[in-house]
C-alpha cells in the first residue's frame, strides 16, 4: 500500500465517522435535561427521584423517564466531566444524612403511652450501646423480664410486639396503622389479641427472649429496617413460630418493605393477620413454612 | 405460588368468520421472597388456533346457534382440549353478527357450553381494544414508545383502537366498513348489499357487477377509513358509516396497523381472484394499499385476522391485586354491573356516604329489587387505619340494603387496600358473611364486571366495557 492509498483509505475512515447520524425517534421537543418543579424552594429530598433526568442531549427522554418511573435506582443522572453533577451529588448527601438521623433519633417517651402500648428496654442503656452491642439489643435484665411476663401472661398464643430498630422514622410513621389492621384482621378471623409491648433498643432476636419468658405460640416483630438511600421509612414484620432462646433464624418469615411506597401499612397489615393464622396452623415459620405452603 | 396458569378460551363470532383459540396464561409471583405476594400474567401463550370458519347463519336476521355449538365442539376435541378444563377467557360477537336478532341468546348459551367461566362480551370499544392487544399493537406502541392506531377491518365493521405511548389503550371507535358489505355469487351476481349502503351506492341484489362498477362504493369506505384515521378531514361521510364515535387522534400522527381479515389482502404482494371470498373484501384491501392509509408510516401486526380472538383469548383476562378479601362468595360470578363512586363523594363522613351508596345501589335495581352490584371506588394511597375504618362504616351501612336481600356485598378498589378494607368489612358484618372486596381494578360506571375462581392469592377478573351498545 503506497502513501496515497494510505491517505485515500484515512479519509474515507474519518468521512465515515463523521457521516450523519440516522435521526432518532425522539419527539424531537426539549433536548434538554427533564426536572420536575421543586415543591418547596430550597428542599432537596422533596423532588421526585424518578422524574428527575439529567442526561444532555437525550435521544429519547420519555422512554428514560418510562424506565425510571419502574425504579427508585439514581440513573439518568448525566455528569460533570468524569462525576456527578452539583445536585446529584448534594441529593445523596442529604438522603444519606436522612437515613443517618433516622437511625441516630429516638422515638418519644410519650410513643408508648399514646398508643396503649407497653414499653420495655432490652439491656442497652443508651443508642451508642444499642449500635455496637447487639447482643445486648436481643436480651432484658430482670426488671423489664417482670413486665413482659406480666403483660403477656404465660403461653399466648400470638404476641404482637413493636421494637424501635433501626429506623424510629419507620416505626412513628407505619407501625400503629399496621398493627391495628393486625388486630382487625385477626378479630375479622375470631381471634383477638392481648396487649402489645413496645421494645426500645430492639433487635430481632429480642422476640426469641419474650418467647422463652412467656412460653409464646407465635410472636410477631413489627421493627424499623436499617434505612437506605431510597427510604428511611421502611418497616419489617418478623414472624417467628415458637421463639425461644436459640432458635435459627432460618425460623422466621420475614415481610418486608412495608412504608408509603412499598405495601402500605394497613394492606401489609391485613395480609400479616392471614399470614399468622395460617403460620399457626402449619404449626412452622421461616423456610420450613415455606416448604410446607409449596413456595 | 411461585407460578400456575390458567387455560383461556376465545372465541370470536364475526360477521364473516367464526374463530377459536386456546391460550395458556401464566401466573407468577413477582416480588421476591420477603415481601407481599405480587401475582402478574406474565405469559400469554396460545396453544391451539382453530379452522377460520364462515359464521353459520340461518337468514340474514339470525345465526345458526346449532351450528355455531357443532363448530366449537368439533374444535374443542380437534385441540384436544375438555371444557372443564378451560378456566376463563372470552366470547365476542362483533361486527354485523352482533346486530342479529337472536345475538344475545346465542351469545349467553356459547358462553356457558364453553366452559365454566367464560364470559360474554360484545360492543364495538372492547372490541376494538382486544383486536389491537391481539394484533399486538400495545406491546409495539410500549417498546418503541409510539402512538399505534390500529385498525381491525373485518366483514362488517371496522373497529379502530389507538394506543399509547405506554401501550393502553386510550381511543377507540367503530365504523361500517368492511369485506362483506356486499356478496356475491361466483358469476359476480350481487347477493347482499348490507342496509348501511344505503344511499351510498345504486347497486341492487341480483345485478351482475365487475370490480369497474364496484370501485365507486369501495373508494367511498377507503376514503371513510382515511376520515376515521384522521388523514383527512371528517365529513359527512364517515360521520354517516360511525356506528358509535371516531376515535379522538387529537393531533397525534400515529403508525397505522392494519388486522382482520381484509388485512391480509392489504399487506399481501399476490392477491387472490377479485372473487375469491364472494364479497368486496379483495377489491377493498388493495383499494387501501393504494390509498393515504398505507402510504402513511405503518407496521405489520404479529396477528391479523386472528387478532380480535387472540384478543379475548389472550388479553380479556386481568388479575386482581393480590392481597384482597373474601368470604362466602359462590365463584365465579357473572355479569355484575358496576357502580362507581367519585373521590369527592367517597370522603364523605360515614353517614353521608352511607346515604350516596345506598341511593347510588337503586339505580340497577329496576322495579325496585335488589340485585347484586360492585360498588367501585379509586381508594386511597396508603391511608392511615381511621381513614380505613370510618370508609368501611360508610361503605358497609351503605351497602346494607344488599345485606338484607341475601346479596353479597362486593366492593372494587383501585388503590392497594383491598384486603385491610374487607377485613374492616367483615368485622361489621353479621355471620353467615358474604363479601369481596378486591383492589388493583379501575373500573367506571356501565362496566360490567365477571370474577373467576381464585389463582393464588388473587381473583381472574374480565372488565366489560360495554355490552350491546345498540
Amino acid at each position: 500500500m503506497n502513501r496515497e492509498e494510505l491517505r485515500g483509505l484515512v479519509a474515507e475512515m474519518l468521512g465515515g465517522m463523521s457521516a450523519p447520524v440516522p435521526p432518532q425517534t425522539g419527539n424531537g421537543a426539549a433536548h434538554a435535561p427533564v426536572r420536575p418543579a421543586v415543591p418547596e424552594a430550597g428542599d432537596l429530598t422533596r423532588v421526585d427521584l424518578r422524574k428527575l433526568y439529567l442526561v444532555d442531549n437525550p435521544v429519547n427522554p420519555d422512554a428514560y423517564l418510562a424506565l425510571k418511573a419502574r425504579t427508585p435506582a439514581r440513573i439518568g443522572l448525566g455528569r460533570a466531566g468524569a462525576r456527578y453533577r452539583t445536585e446529584t451529588m448534594l441529593r445523596f448527601r442529604a438522603d444519606h444524612a436522612a437515613a443517618q438521623d433516622s437511625v441516630f433519633s429516638d422515638i418519644p417517651d410519650t410513643f408508648a403511652a399514646q398508643n396503649g402500648l407497653v414499653p420495655v428496654q432490652t439491656k442497652c442503656k443508651d443508642k451508642d450501646e444499642y449500635l455496637t452491642r447487639p447482643d445486648l439489643g436481643r436480651r432484658f435484665d430482670e426488671e423489664n423480664q417482670h413486665i413482659i411476663q406480666k403483660t403477656c401472661g404465660t403461653n399466648p398464643q400470638i404476641l404482637l410486639v413493636i421494637g424501635d430498630g433501626l429506623s424510629s422514622t419507620a416505626i412513628e410513621t407505619n407501625a400503629m396503622d399496621c398493627a391495628k389492621a393486625i388486630r382487625q384482621g385477626l378479630r375479622a378471623a375470631g381471634t383477638e389479641l392481648g396487649d402489645s409491648l413496645f421494645v426500645r433498643f430492639c433487635r430481632v432476636g429480642a422476640s426469641d427472649h419474650i418467647g422463652s419468658l412467656t412460653g409464646a405460640e407465635l410472636v410477631c416483630l413489627l421493627v424499623g429496617e436499617r434505612p437506605g438511600l431510597v427510604t428511611a421509612e421502611s418497616m419489617s414484620a418478623y414472624i417467628t413460630y415458637q421463639p425461644r432462646i436459640g432458635v435459627p433464624e432460618s425460623a422466621r418469615t420475614v415481610v418486608s418493605n412495608i412504608h408509603r411506597q412499598g405495601t402500605p401499612a394497613v394492606e401489609a397489615g391485613a395480609h400479616i393477620a392471614s399470614l399468622l393464622l395460617e403460620i399457626l396452623k402449619r404449626k412452622c415459620s421461616g423456610v420450613a413454612f415455606r416448604q410446607e405452603v409449596g413456595t | 405460588m411461585e407460578k400456575t396458569s390458567m387455560l383461556s378460551v376465545g372465541i370470536d363470532l364475526g360477521t364473516s368468520t367464526t374463530q377459536l383459540v386456546v391460550s395458556r396464561l401464566t401466573v407468577r409471583n413477582t416480588a421476591s421472597a420477603f415481601a407481599v405476594p405480587k401475582l402478574s400474567i406474565t405469559g400469554k401463550e396460545v396453544l391451539y388456533r382453530s379452522d377460520i370458519h364462515f359464521t353459520p347463519l340461518r337468514s340474514d336476521t339470525e345465526i345458526d346457534a346449532n351450528a355455531v355449538a357443532k363448530i366449537v365442539e368439533a374444535e374443542y376435541r380437534r385441540a384436544g382440549i375438555d371444557r372443564a378444563e378451560i378456566e376463563t377467557g372470552a366470547v365476542i360477537i362483533t361486527g354485523e353478527t352482533a346486530r342479529k336478532e337472536n345475538a344475545r341468546e346465542v351469545l349467553s348459551a356459547l358462553s356457558g357450553y364453553a366452559g365454566d367461566f367464560v364470559v360474554a362480551t360484545a360492543g364495538p370499544d372492547l372490541e376494538g381494544v382486544l383486536a389491537g392487544k391481539g394484533a399486538g399493537c400495545g406491546d409495539y406502541a410500549r417498546e418503541h414508545r409510539t402512538p399505534v392506531l390500529n385498525l381491525d377491518i373485518g366483514g362488517g365493521t371496522a373497529n379502530l383502537c389507538l394506543f399509547d405511548r405506554e401501550g393502553e389503550p386510550a381511543e377507540t371507535g367503530c365504523v361500517n366498513v368492511g369485506g362483506r358489505l356486499i356478496k356475491l355469487d361466483g358469476q359476480g351476481v350481487i347477493t347482499y348489499v348490507s342496509p348501511v349502503l344505503d344511499g351510498l351506492c345504486t347497486l341492487r341484489v341480483g345485478q351482475t357487477a365487475t370490480p369497474e362498477s364496484l370501485q365507486p362504493v369501495v373508494e367511498l369506505l377507503v376514503t371513510a377509513l382515511e376520515e376515521a384515521a384522521a388523514l383527512r378531514p371528517r365529513t359527512a361521510l364517515s360521520e354517516r358509516l360511525t356506528t358509535n364515535r371516531l376515535p379522538d387522534l387529537a393531533g397525534e400522527r400515529p403508525v397505522l396497523s392494519f388486522s382482520g381479515g381484509v388485512a391480509d389482502l392489504i399487506y399481501t404482494e399476490s392477491p387472490p381472484d377479485w372473487l375469491a371470498y364472494g364479497d368486496i373484501g379483495v377489491l377493498l384491501g388493495r383499494a387501501i394499499r393504494r390509498s393515504a392509509l398505507f402510504a402513511a408510516s405503518h407496521i405489520q401486526p404479529g396477528e391479523t385476522i386472528r387478532a380480535t380472538v387472540v384478543g379475548a383469548g389472550s388479553h380479556a383476562t386481568t388479575l386482581t391485586g393480590s392481597t384482597i378479601a373474601y368470604e362466602g362468595m359462590d365463584f365465579p360470578l357473572k355479569n355484575l354491573p358496576v357502580v362507581a363512586l367519585g373521590e369527592e363523594e367517597v370522603s364523605q363522613p360515614p353517614d353521608a356516604l352511607a346515604r350516596t351508596v345506598g341511593q347510588r345501589l337503586t339505580w340497577f335495581w329496576e322495579g325496585g329489587e335488589p340485585e347484586p352490584v360492585v360498588l367501585a371506588l379509586r381508594g386511597m394511597k396508603s391511608p392511615g387505619f381511621d381513614e380505613l375504618d370510618r370508609l368501611a362504616d360508610g361503605l358497609t351501612r351503605g351497602l346494607s340494603p344488599l345485606l338484607a336481600a341475601g346479596l353479597p356485598l362486593a366492593v372494587a378498589l383501585d388503590e392497594d387496600m383491598g384486603k385491610a378494607l374487607g377485613q374492616a368489612m367483615l368485622c361489621r358484618l353479621p355471620h353467615p358473611r358474604r363479601l369481596l372486596c378486591m383492589d388493583g381494578l379501575d373500573l367506571r360506571t356501565g362496566a360490567y364486571l365477571d370474577v373467576g375462581r381464585p389463582v393464588g392469592s388473587a381473583l381472574p377478573v374480565v372488565i366489560k366495557t360495554l355490552l350491546f351498545s345498540s
